[in-house]
Order: structure tokens, then sequence, then C-alpha cells
């Protein structure tokens, strides 16, 4: 058998290997490059910290075919306006206490994660919620100690987790301010609380 | 050289010596994932089951870095493994080696008891400092990821140095690009951020990078040792080859880095590349099969240990199926927005890592225990038939494809109901839930995992039995050329 073909040449596969591997990473650089700028906080795809003084929504765009979010009209969280340092230390104090209380491992958040537990993406704009009045009240109180409160038929509830007043709001801001991203669709099909007033 | 069929170290050389213990605490993390495993699952049937003790969260936790942990412990082993005889030098630093073993142990012990016993911290970062990073699969505390990194530079080193002593073959090239790359790509997800668009994006990096590229060559580099080593294929041959699946993996697995960036925020391009280049990633797994399989075939199987053999073609086919197929099941953007984050993502992630991984890594214990008994004859004609790894290989295989069958069915359902009609809200997730073939395959996927961990205590039976005072020793498998 011919063994001196190129194809069945060591230097061509390893000179191949070598160059195939440095330039999909140098693609993967520039595409990050320009992600990163694309995905950064106060851009058209993830907003502002400060979104959280607004409503949000989530509706189908003509153009695009998939439902986006919309940010409305003011409606501050807990009824107060912050600025954009407060708003950023709070939706910070949320984002610390999911990872902190390991909320992952049980639930995905951005359909990442595990698979315990719904998907948090939408969670500030679940029906399930009741009205767009209560449903501060309803998550902060859920949030700090869900254990006595069961809303399924599978008799799996989420445990209480040792989470302050102060996490649960810090909680809350950082899931109304997740689902104002645009995460191109998904989920697909979401029926939004009603919000109208 | 001492009597056949008794385990002992003078049969190894020093990096051997020190793979063994690596071997022996991934066996063990093994065993301690599989546990917490059936914890888990246990818990989708009762969920009274540990609440509030030791919680879903928790044992999942448990479950996958120990996964994490063996595997990187088996790699770690192996590479020692096989230093010394592809240098043909003496490991440089056996001593330090030996330190940052025991060091990196411990912080594993310590790192698991916290888990286990604090679990969760308030909402500050001393939290992820001290108690976990609530971050999929890289949980590990930030100081624990610093040990891990100054741990994995001194591996490097060892490795680098003994190869840049003695003989830097093909494999050694690869390798050692391959490990600076792997340990490299963990700095990424050893930071915090609030924006979970890049708290994600990053943390993909680590996941994807490692099981679809870094680790994808790691054990390529095992594959082709193994391949010498028992069937006695010709370096040129497995070194051609390793070359084109590296080619081949890091060409498609790179940029097919994008099929996790559909939805978290990232812009639409990634749609296209994701979708593209992950459609790709199957080609280099059907070409190891090729190879393996070829190699076996072109030596009419004849090799010096038949249950590494047998466990590195499970590896092929099993890397095939559970990356290659499974993966490209739900690597498309129209399909993945339905299957995202469902059962099916679980599904594929068993049957990859253990098809793709855990194989390899058995097949290397399997390999150790030969030349720790004094290179003692495996082949055909075991006492008793060679049943029990035969029924290890069989309980452990069926036992992972039932389980990944049964959660392909609940996430089909799951799929359906949740993500496509009821558009994935709280009603809409619980709706899926309780469907009955969604239970029904939760049932199934705990009674394969009770076969599964059979399996394991036959596996850890077998090799802590097998060859044990055996008098013949092997037919070191002979080079066609
Ligand atoms: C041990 C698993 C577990 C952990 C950890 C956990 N949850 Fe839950 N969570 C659940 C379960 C189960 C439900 C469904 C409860 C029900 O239906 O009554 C739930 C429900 C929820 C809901 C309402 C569901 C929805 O779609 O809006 C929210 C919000 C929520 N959890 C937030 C969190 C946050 C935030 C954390 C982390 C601080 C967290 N969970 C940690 C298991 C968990
Ligand atoms: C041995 C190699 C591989 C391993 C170990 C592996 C493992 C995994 C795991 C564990 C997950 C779930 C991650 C999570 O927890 O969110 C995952 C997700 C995924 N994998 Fe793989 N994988 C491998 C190869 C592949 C290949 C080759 C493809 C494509 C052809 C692929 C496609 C995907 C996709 C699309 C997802 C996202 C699932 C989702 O959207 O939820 N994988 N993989
Ligand atoms: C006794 C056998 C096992 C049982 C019962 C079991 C059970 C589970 C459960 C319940 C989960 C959580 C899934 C969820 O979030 O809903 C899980 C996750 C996981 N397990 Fe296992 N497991 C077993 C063995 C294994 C083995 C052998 C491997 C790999 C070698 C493995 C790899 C994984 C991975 C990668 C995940 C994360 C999947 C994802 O996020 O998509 N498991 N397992
Ligand atoms: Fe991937």
């Amino acid at each position: 058998m011919a063994t001196n073909q190129w194809w069945a040449s060591e230097s061509f596969w390893r000179k191949t290997a070598i160059w195939v591997t440095g330039g999909s990473f140098v693609v993967l650089m520039l595409l990050t490059m320009d992600t990163i700028s694309q995905i950064s906080v106060g851009t058209t795809r993830v907003p502002a910290y400060s979104v959280i003084n607004h409503r949000i929504e989530y509706k189908f765009d003509e153009q695009r075919r998939v439902q986006v979010p919309v940010i409305g009209v003011k409606e501050p969280l807990f009824g107060k306006e912050l600025n954009e340092e407060e708003a950023e230390a709070l939706v910070k104090l949320g984002k610390l206490t999911t990872q902190a209380k390991n909320c992952m491992n049980c639930h995905t958040l951005l359909g990442n994660g595990a698979y315990y537990a719904p998907d948090l993406t939408k969670s500030w704009l679940d029906q399930y919620w009741g009205t767009s009045e209560i449903r501060e009240v309803q998550m902060v109180e859920f949030i700090k100690d869900p254990s006595d409160k069961l809303h399924n038929s599978m008799g799996r509830r989420m445990p209480k987790l040792g989470i302050t007043d102060e996490e649960a709001r810090g909680v809350v801001a950082f899931l109304k301010w997740m689902s104002s991203i645009d995460t191109n669709g998904f989920p697909y099909n979401f029926k939004s609380i009603e919000q109208e007033n | 050289m001492a009597t056949p069929g008794i385990c002992d170290s003078a049969n190894l050389n020093g990096g051997q010596k020190l793979a063994v213990k690596y071997f022996t605490v991934a066996i063990t993390l093994f065993g301690a994932q599989v546990l917490f495993g059936l914890m888990a699952g246990l818990q989708y049937l009762m969920p009274d089951f540990l609440y509030g003790v030791l919680d879903f969260s928790v044992n999942r936790m448990v479950h996958i870095n120990a996964l994490v942990v063996w595997m990187l412990y088996g790699f770690l082993g192996s590479v020692y493994w096989l230093l010394e005889e592809e240098s043909q030098h003496e490991i440089v630093g056996l001593k330090l080696g030996n330190l940052i073993f025991w060091v990196l142990t411990a912080a594993v012990t310590v790192v698991v008891l916290v888990y286990l016993l604090v679990q969760v911290g308030p909402g500050k970062e001393s939290s992820l400092w001290l108690i976990n990073e609530g971050r999929e699969y890289i949980e590990a505390p930030r100081w624990a990821d610093i040990g891990i990194v100054v741990s994995v530079l001194v591996v490097f080193y060892n490795v680098a140095a003994t190869f840049a002593k003695g003989r830097y073959t093909g494999i050694a090239g690869v390798l050692v690009l391959d490990m600076l790359a792997l340990f490299g790509i963990y700095l990424a997800g050893m930071f915090y951020t609030t924006n979970i668009s890049i708290d994600q994006y990053w943390w993909w990096w680590v996941i994807h990078l490692w099981v679809e590229a870094t680790w994808e060559v790691m054990v390529a580099c095992i594959m082709a040792y193994g391949l010498m080593k028992v069937l006695g294929v010709r370096r040129k041959i497995v070194e051609t080859w390793l070359y084109i699946e590296v080619a081949l993996m890091f060409g498609s697995g790179i940029l097919g880095l994008g099929h996790h960036y559909f939805w978290i925020g990232t812009p639409e391009y990634w749609f296209s590349i994701g979708g593209f280049f992950s459609a790709l990633e199957p080609i280099p797994l059907v070409a190891m099969v090729v190879h393996a399989v070829f190699d076996a075939g072109a030596r009419h199987a004849k090799n010096s240990n038949h249950p590494t053999m047998a466990w590195l073609i499970a590896h092929a086919f099993g890397n095939f199926f559970g990356a290659g197929v499974w993966g490209f099941m739900h690597t498309l953007p129209q399909i993945n927005l339905y299957t995202h984050g469902t059962q099916w993502s679980a599904s594929h992630g068993h049957l990859a890592f253990f098809g793709a991984y855990a194989t390899i890594i058995i097949a290397m214990f399997y390999l150790a225990v030969q030349k720790w008994r004094g290179d003692v004859w495996m082949s055909g004609d075991l006492p008793g038939n060679g049943w029990k790894w035969k029924w290890a290989l069989g309980l452990l295989n069926l036992g992972m494809v039932g389980m990944t069958i049964s959660m392909l069915v609940s996430g089909y359902v799951q799929s359906q109901i949740e993500r496509a009609i009821e558009g994935s809200s709280w009603i809409g997730y619980f709706a899926a839930q309780a469907h009955p073939w969604f239970t029904q395959g939760m049932w199934w996927r705990e009674l394969f995992g009770v076969m599964f961990t059979v399996g394991f205590v036959l596996l850890v039976w077998d090799l802590m039995t097998i060859g044990r005072g055996e008098k013949r020793t092997l037919v070191p498998a002979t080079s066609e050329t």
C-alpha cells in the first residue's frame, strides 16, 4: 500500500491540525469580542439594571417572528424608583443570592441548570403569581419560605433556604431584570401575566 | 521481577505508582457519584425523601462535581501512567507530584464536606469564596479553584519537563498543548459577574470547550496509547490519526460552542455558526470509531488485555452515540428551542459523559491492574471465563442505555407539553412533569440506575480480584511490522 500519499502523511495532518485549531480560535476570539459588546449591561439585548423601574412585557414581534421583551411604562419595583447604582446593588444582591443558595441545581435560568423545578427566565411574568398587584409580595414571601407552599400535584416543594427579606427582594429584582433580556424568543409561546391597568 | 499475580508496586515505574493513586481516588468518587445520582433520582419519585436535609440541589451538586473530579483524576492518572513509557525518561518531579496529589485530594475532601454540611451561604461574595459558587459543574468555591489551578500547573510541569528531557513523541506534543488549553480554559470560569448573559457566556467556554474539545483530544491521546499497547498498532498510524482527529475535533468543536449561544441573550448570528459547526462535530467521532474498529479488526481483535480492549471499543461507540448522535439530535436551533433545558439534555449528558469518558478511564484501570499484578495474562481463558468483567461491562452499559432512553421519553413529553404547548410556564412545567409518560420515564431511569449500580459494584470487585494469583504472563502485543 502506498503510504507516501499526501492524505496519509503525518506532517500534512500535523500542520492541518495546527492551522485549523489556530484559525478557529482566532475566529472565536473575534466573535467573542463582538458578542460581549452586544450583551453588556445597558445594551438593547441586555438592558440596564434600572429597567426594574419599568413594566416589562413579552410580546410577539411581527418582524422577527418571535416574542421579545418590551420595556413599558414606569412601574418601579416595590413602588420605589431606584437610580442606576441602587438598582445594580439590588440586582447584584439577588444574583449573589441565587449563586450562594444554588438555585441552578434545581432550576434553569435562561434554560441552563437543573430540571427539577420550573425555568425562571420569565418567572417575573408567570401567571401563577395571580395579579400583577400582588405579585411582588407573593414572590418575596414565597422565596423566603416556600416550604409550606405547594402548587403542584407532584408533592415537589422548594425548600426553605434561609433567605432574608432583603435577599428575597434582591432575588425578585434579579428575576425582573432577567425577564428583560432578549433571548431570541426563548421560552417559546410563553403567556404572560395580565399587566394592563 | 516479582511473582506475577500479586499487586506489587515494584512492577510499576514512578509515574505509574502515582497514577495508581489517582485511579484509586477516581473510582471512589465514581462510587460517590452513583450514590448521589440515585438519591437525586429518587427525589423525583419521592419528593419528601431527605427534603430539607439533603435537598435535590445538594445531591445533584455532589453528583455532577464528583463526576467532573473523578474524570479529571482519571485523566491525570492516565497521563502519569503513560508518561515514562512514552518519554522513555524518568519523571522529573515525582516527590512534588506526590505532594500535590495529597494536597489536591485533601482539598477535594474539604470541598465535599462543606457541600454536605454547610450547603448554602448568605448572598455575599464570601459565600462564593468559601462554600460554593452556584454554577453547575464548577461549583467548587474560589479558594479551591485557586488550589486546583496551582495543582494542575505542577502536573503540567511534570509532564512537559519529562517529555522535554526524554523523547518528545507526536502523542507528547498533542498531549502537552491540550493540557495547557484544558487547564487554561478553567480560568474562564473563575470570576463573578452580575450580568447573567456574560456569566453564562464564559461558563459555556469552560463546559463546552472542555467536553467537546480539550477532553476529546485528551482521550484521543489515551486511545492512541491504548491501541499501541494492547493491539500493537504502529506509532505512525496512531499518530497520523491523532492529528486528523485533532483537526476535525477542534475545527468543529471550537465554533460549535455557538450551539449554547442561541437563547442566553447573545446575538442571532450564533444560530447559523453554532448550528453549522456543531452539526459537524459527529464527524471526528465517526472517524474514531472507524479507527478503533479497523485497527482491532486488522488484528482479528488479538490483544493482550481483553477488558481494556472491550472498554476501548465501548468508548468508541459510546462517544459516537452519546456525543455524536444524542448531541446532534438537539443541536439545531429549530429543535433546541423546544428541548433546551429539558430531560432531553440530561439524557444526552448521561450517555455522552459515560460513553465518551467513563469508558476509556475504566479501560485504563484495567491496564493499570494488569501491570500492577506483574504483567499478568488478561486475554481469553480467565478463571470463570472472566464473568465478572463481562457482567460489569454489560450491566454498566445496559444500565446507562436504559437510563438514557428513559430520560429521552420523559424529555420528549416535556419538550412537547411544557416547551411547545404550555410555553414553559410554572403550570406548564408541572403539566409535563405529571404526565404519565414523564413519570414512568423517571421510574425507569431509577431502575436502570440500580442496574448500573450493580454493574459498578461488580466492576470494583473485578478490579480488586482480576489476575489475582494468575501465573501466566501476558504475551505482548506485537506490531505487524
Ligand atoms: C431543592 C430544589 C430547589 C432549590 C435549591 C430552589 N428551588 Fe425554587 N422551586 C423549587 C420547586 C420544586 C418549585 C416548585 C414549587 C411549587 O410548585 O410549589 C420552585 C419554585 C420556584 C419559583 C416559582 C416558579 C416559577 O416558575 O416562577 C421561583 C420564583 C423559585 N422557585 C425561585 C428560586 C430561587 C430564586 C432559588 C434560589 C435562591 C430557588 N428557587 C432554589 C425547587 C428549588
Ligand atoms: C463527549 C462529549 C460531550 C459531552 C460529555 C456532552 C455533555 C453535555 C452536557 C452534560 C450537557 C448539559 C449541560 C447542562 O447542564 O446544561 C450538554 C448540552 C448540550 N450538548 Fe453536549 N456533550 C458532548 C458532545 C456534544 C456534541 C458532539 C454535540 C452536538 C453535535 C452536543 C450538543 C449539545 C447541545 C446542543 C447541548 C445543549 C442542550 C440544551 O440546550 O439544554 N454535545 N452536553
Ligand atoms: C445510578 C445512576 C445515576 C442516576 C440515578 C443519576 C441521576 C441523575 C439525576 C437525577 C440528575 C439530575 C438531572 C436533573 O437536573 O433533573 C443527574 C444529572 C447528571 N448526571 Fe447522573 N445519574 C446516574 C449516573 C450518572 C453517570 C454514570 C454519569 C456520567 C458518567 C452521570 C452524569 C450526569 C450529568 C452530566 C448530569 C447533568 C445533566 C444535565 O445537566 O443535563 N450520571 N443524574
Ligand atoms: Fe456543547
